[in-house]
């Protein structure tokens, strides 16, 4: 038997979360005594899908037929469920994200699978098999009891840090996977496909500088960008910014926006409502800089600046420059 | 045209949690319960799509009988009739299974929910449906047009959008800016008194997921604050300190 995990492809190479969620299927399998195996779909060179190993696969599914170079979630979580037959799968682990969770969704209905979706530590297997998971966008957490059968798992992002000692030298063995296509998952057509690709993306970023009200208007976010720039960060803003069309919509950050969980998070000129804050809740670290120290943001926040945004940018950017 | 709204009923997004009954039960004192957020997008669309072409809207909740004054407050913003589903669901399996059955007797052409409840955020019922249905589902979708049996919808994807055309019938999990959320007007109001909630009992489904106990994050250590002419040590301390630089 084995532990399948599904990992998401960026221009060929396993994301960043995927290969977590790697990790964290190798550490399920260890447990149970199975292996990983991971199942890819789309176009990649097998080198960059080998490094699966260094996290504890060892075997790697590629399913690259042309029809599934697009990503779409219908023929993926076909594919999936596939897979999950084919290797005998019992627990099944995918990252939380769009496609994650509308893949484990359908790939459930089909395999008639308990699907636990925001799942926050390793399951806990006594006689029966616990997981945690965060509920409430963050605000608290639950813990269930998975009793189907077939088990689909979607993690959340940074729930296992992957350390140096974690990564072995070891490479996975890629096999060719070739599911059965339905025509009925290719009856939508693909219109247009905006990408902002020279962008980082939100989910991914590990360092995030964020924008609120208090950064005045969309003409002044050059110190924020410069910041984030020399910082490697991708760029945020709360939902007040995103509704006066300060910032674009996919910048939006908090409850019914974007929940991200960088290492870093930095907030300028945001008070911190209740609504952005669940949003970045999973954040490690998180820097807030405001001109009222009586914004909530400093409670949930673990280094604070009293002070003008503007001012206080242009320094941080300096230093960021002269790491 | 056939439209379907499913609504979860969540306690407001300002609520403060607790939990009660040796952490097993969510405290739902105090707390003022709204239709989701985003199950609100998906239902003023809906409202505007049938208002356009005219057909039937029906408003579905999975739950207990404190939902009723949530599911007034739909059918006073424009839908025509309702279903109440009286269970207290376990999980999203159960709540698709339920979803799933009465749209089975109904030959909905659309299938309206939001992207997510903002109480257990998973976001999977909409693909759950769609798969028990056969039918495709397409989530967060933030623009929505129907034309000659087939719906062209913008939705957010890792770092974009895309845009798509799918034929009719169709499973879609809801965002902003899909529509503006509707208020209900004194005429909405008193003509929802008298449209139909049916309320009707579950199918049963086999247990896949039990919650257990509920806990509440650590709480936070205190805020370290760094003076405003320092600025620029924060940088060091991220690094040395905090090891995230």
């Amino acid at each position: 038997m084995s532990v399948l995990i599904y990992v998401e492809l960026d221009n060929g190479s396993i994301k960043k979360t995927s290969l977590e969620a790697v990790a964290y299927g190798a550490k399920v399998a260890e447990k149970t005594g199975d292996k990983a195996v991971v199942l890819a779909i789309g176009a990649a060179a097998s080198s960059a899908l080998e490094i699966a190993g260094n996290y504890g696969a060892s075997k790697v599914l590629h399913a690259s037929d042309e029809k599934l170079t697009h990503e779409n979630s219908l023929a993926y979580a076909d594919a999936l469920a596939q897979a999950v037959e084919q290797e005998g799968s019992k627990i099944i682990v995918l990252s939380k994200s769009g496609l994650g969770d509308a893949m484990a969704a359908r790939a459930a209905a089909k395999l008639k699978a308990g699907v636990v979706s925001g799942v926050t530590a390793l399951p806990e297997i006594n006689g029966s098999f616990k997981v945690t998971r965060g509920i409430f966008t963050g605000k608290a957490f639950a813990t269930t009891e998975m009793k189907s059968d077939v088990k689909i798992l979607v993690v959340k992002k940074n729930v296992i840090e992957i350390t140096e000692n974690d990564v072995a030298s070891a490479s996975a063995v890629v096999e060719t996977f070739s599911p059965q296509l339905r025509d009925a998952d290719f009856q939508a057509s693909v219109v247009n496909v905006e990408k902002a690709s020279s962008e980082l993306s939100l989910t991914e970023a590990q360092i995030i500088v964020s924008g609120g009200r208090g950064m005045k208007g969309p003409e002044h976010w050059q110190p924020l960008v410069d910041l984030a720039k020399a910082l490697g960060a991708a760029t945020g803003c709360s939902k007040p910014v995103s509704d006066l069309d300060w910032r674009p919509h996919h910048e939006h950050i908090g409850q019914t926006g974007i929940k991200v969980a960088p290492n870093l998070y930095i907030a300028c000129g945001i008070s911190g409502a209740i609504q952005h804050l669940a949003g970045v809740n999973g954040s490690k670290c998180i820097v807030v800089i405001n001109k009222d120290p009586e914004a909530p943001f400093f409670k949930a926040a673990d280094y604070g600046i009293v002070g003008d945004v503007f001012e206080i940018l242009p320094k941080l950017t300096e230093a960021a420059k002269n790491l | 045209m056939k439209i379907l709204v499913c609504i979860s009923n969540v306690p407001d997004t300002t609520a403060k949690i607790t939990f009660t009954d040796n952490d097993t039960r969510l405290n739902k004192n105090g707390i003022q319960y709204i239709i989701g957020p985003y199950d609100d997008y998906a239902l003023a669309r809906g409202v505007e799509l049938k208002e356009q072409s005219g057909g039937t809207l029906t408003v579905l909740h999975v739950g207990e009988a404190d939902a009723d004054p949530q599911i007034r407050k739909a059918l006073a913003i424009g839908a025509d009739d309702a279903i109440r589903v009286n269970a207290d669901p376990l999980d999203s399996y159960f709540v698709a299974v339920q979803i799933a059955n009465v749209a089975k007797q109904n030959n909905y052409d659309l299938i309206l929910m939001g992207r997510e409840s903002i109480d257990y955020n998973s976001g999977v019922v909409h693909g759950l449906v769609g798969e028990m249905l056969g039918i495709g589902s397409y989530s967060p979708v933030m623009k929505l047009d129907i034309e000659g049996g087939s719906a062209t919808i913008s939705r957010e994807i890792d770092g974009g959008k895309e845009i798509l055309k799918a034929p009719l019938p169709l499973v879609l999990g809801c965002q902003e800016p899909i529509a503006e959320w509707k208020i209900p007007n004194m005429r909405g109001i008193m003509t929802a008194r008298t449209k139909p909630l049916n309320v009707v009992e579950p199918v049963s489904v086999d247990e896949m997921t039990v919650p257990e106990k509920y806990f509440l994050p650590a709480p936070k250590g205190a805020c370290k604050m760094i003076p405003a002419g320092e600025a620029e040590t924060l940088i060091r301390l991220l690094r040395t300190e905090a090891k995230v630089l």
